[in-house]
């Protein structure tokens, strides 16, 4: 509609005179001439600026050419009338009926300006408000729970623990819209907002807790509890309009830097336990060891409680039996001869192997 | 059409010449934004000015005039806006250094001035941040390092606020908020020593547990060998005499016996020996 001539066109006549459809508005002896309209391409879709058509009208408004080459032409109209009245019409309507309905869906608010001024929250359902310009509607989303994520560019962010450790954390803040008109025109950039507050609030949290706070359960809830309510006590303060919906900590590492060092405390524990464990294992042995010989030791000692003399003498024999049976003996039988040793026996053994020449058995 | 034009022409030229004065006349001043009328350069009007407590609706927005040609319209946001500063090295009391970056909250609340003075927000906002700087340097410089970190809790950013607050109005606007959003270590010594100093910390750690772990071994062998001393004490106690006797042939049992290392026993023996007792025959 913008640089369409308002002036209408030829009478009826159906001549369609070339010409630049833009005549000012001065006294010509002959009327203007018809200016040929473009079949509409997008151009009746825009909302009509009503600046535009008068900046271009008023005496020192620049000459616009109409649109469409100088040689075009529009089919006659049934009836031989100007296409132009049936443009204006259908621009206008089609203006007034944008503006004019509205559909706001379910989970979303508009606000309503009234020249300007704030004047009401649309619900959801089909609304009509008063055109362009006299009310400008303005939709939003009020139910969606936006997600903000830091780092922003998933780099490492390093942040300062109370015991002045580094602490490498990432995590989400989900939002939603509580109150759309102080949403729209309390802040002036109200996303932003939540952001920096979030990581200033984040910032003071962790800077309350130390770096081994920082990577339990509990002190991650605890600085994500502290986070949402600081950021809330902040936001109700600006009078955002914004409802802390959640705060979750993604991860709490340690800086790459020193992983390292981080990595070998585990591994420390892990060496401590298997140590701990080989110990077991042992202190396992032994004890077995101890009940097996006890209970052996108890068997007998029943047995020799019924018999004493006799197990005595039975288990004596058997085992010199035992051991007898498999050494070489020598009996010196007579009191007062000297006793022969066939050592060249027992070298001859010595050599082949380590011989023991053995003392009287001796117990323990 | 023709006829129509023909007939009308001056109507209609009056008719669009007063909808082009109408409409360089009025001006839509919307619910975000405060508006001052200057005339000759000098403020005449001003419209929607914030104040405090003011419903959305109740305001000052709405359709008002100007004289075309002669008249200036200058926007004003009317919102909270953000101002953010670079960060900044402020050194601690106990001489250490820390990046701190900061954000303040403020809205215009005197238009006039605020257009006298700064012309426009962007011209406000190069006039405010120096001077946020500076009142951040001052009032943490004043801190030990472990202070600034918890900044929150004194009265900091109160008087960070206030101090800035103070010089802010002499612009027109009022300072809402001062927040730290960022305590970084700056690169190099700091960063460094501060990496250093964790590494340290957890190598004194693994130390420490794998220490503990060898002690608890020690103790746990030990508890043991108590417990199965125990165990063997009670069952020998029984008897002592004989277990001497029974431990006795076990341990022959084990010394003479033919090992596989072909490491032989010589035995020598007296025919007094017990063991010949009946060998001799009755005597």
């Amino acid at each position: 509609m913008a640089g369409k001539s308002p002036w209408g066109g030829n009478p009826g006549d159906g001549e369609n005179n070339e010409g630049s459809g833009d005549q000012p508005p001065s006294d010509k002896p002959k009327g203007p001439k018809n200016p040929w309209l473009p079949p509409s391409s997008g151009d009746d879709r825009r909302s009509a600026n009503i600046e535009d058509i008068f900046k271009n009208r008023g005496p020192e408004g620049p000459r616009r050419g109409g649109p469409g080459g100088p040689n075009f032409r529009l089919p006659k109209r049934p009836g031989g009338k100007s296409w132009f009245p049936v443009f204006v019409v259908g621009l206008v309507s089609l203006g007034l009926l944008t503006t004019m309905v509205h559909q706001v869906e379910a989970g979303e608010e508009g606000v309503v300006k009234t020249l300007g001024s704030y004047s009401r929250t649309l619900q959801p359902g089909i609304k009509v408000t008063m055109p362009w310009p006299l009310e400008t509607v303005q939709i939003e989303n009020v139910q969606n729970v936006r997600q903000l994520t830091f780092p922003a560019d998933g780099e490492e962010k390093l942040i300062l623990t109370g015991d002045q450790n580094l602490v490498n954390l990432s995590y989400i803040i989900r939002f939603n819209i509580k109150d759309l008109s102080n949403f729209k025109f309390q802040l002036a950039e109200p996303i932003e907002t939540v952001r920096e507050v979030a990581e200033a609030a984040m910032r003071a949290s962790v800077a309350e807790k130390t770096l081994d706070e920082t990577f339990s359960g509990q002190g991650r809830a605890e600085i994500e509890e502290r986070v949402r309510t600081r950021m809330q006590a902040i936001l109700d303060a600006y009078r955002a309009g914004i409802q802390v919906q959640g705060v979750e900590i993604d991860k709490t590492d340690p800086p790459t830097r020193v992983v390292e060092a981080f990595k070998d405390v585990s591994a420390a524990e892990q060496d401590a336990d298997a140590a701990r464990n080989r110990a077991r294992a042992y202190a396992q042995r032994v004890l077995n060891l101890a009940s097996g010989e006890a209970e052996a030791f108890d068997r007998v000692y029943q047995e020799y409680r019924l018999a004493p003399e006799v197990t005595r003498q039975r288990l004596y024999y058997e085992t010199m039996e035992r051991i007898l049976s498999q050494t070489d003996k020598t009996i010196v039988e007579a009191d007062g001869v000297t006793p022969y040793l066939p050592l060249p026996e027992i070298q001859r053994r010595a050599r082949s192997s380590s011989a023991t020449p053995a003392a009287p058995a001796e117990g323990q | 059409m023709q006829t129509v034009w023909e007939n009308h022409k001056l109507t209609i030229i009056a008719v669009v010449a007063l909808i082009i004065a109408v409409l360089s006349t009025l001006f839509v001043v919307s619910e975000e934004e405060q508006v001052v009328i200057l005339r000759g350069g000098e403020p005449v009007t001003v419209v929607n000015r914030f104040k405090p407590d003011q419903g959305f609706g109740s305001t000052g927005a709405g359709v008002w005039y100007r004289i075309p040609l002669l008249d200036n319209v200058v926007r004003i946001d009317k919102r909270v806006m953000d101002l953010e500063m670079t960060d900044q090295q402020v050194l601690s009391s106990d001489q250490q250094r820390l990046l701190v970056n900061a954000y303040a909250r403020f809205r215009i609340i005197d238009p006039v001035r605020m257009v006298q003075r700064a012309q426009t927000t962007e011209n406000l906002r190069r006039q405010l941040e120096p001077i946020l700087n500076s009142v951040l340097r001052q009032e943490l410089g004043r801190r030990t390092f472990q202070a600034m970190l918890t900044a929150e809790r004194g009265t900091a950013m109160t008087n960070i606020r206030n101090n800035l607050d103070r010089q802010a109005r002499e612009y027109g606007a009022q300072v809402i908020d001062v927040r730290i959003m960022r305590t970084d270590l700056p690169e190099g010594t700091p960063l460094e020593s501060a990496f250093r100093r964790m590494e340290t910390d957890r190598e004194r750690e693994a130390a420490t547990i794998r220490a503990e772990g060898e002690r608890d071994a020690r103790i746990i062998r030990a508890e043991a060998d108590a417990s199965a001393a125990r165990t063997y004490a009670q069952s020998f106690g029984q008897d002592p005499q004989f277990y001497d006797f029974y431990r006795a042939m076990q341990s022959y049992d084990a010394t003479f016996a033919q090992r596989e290392d072909g490491a032989e026993s010589n035995f020598i023996l007296s025919p007094d020996n017990e063991y010949l007792r009946q060998f001799r025959g009755r005597r």
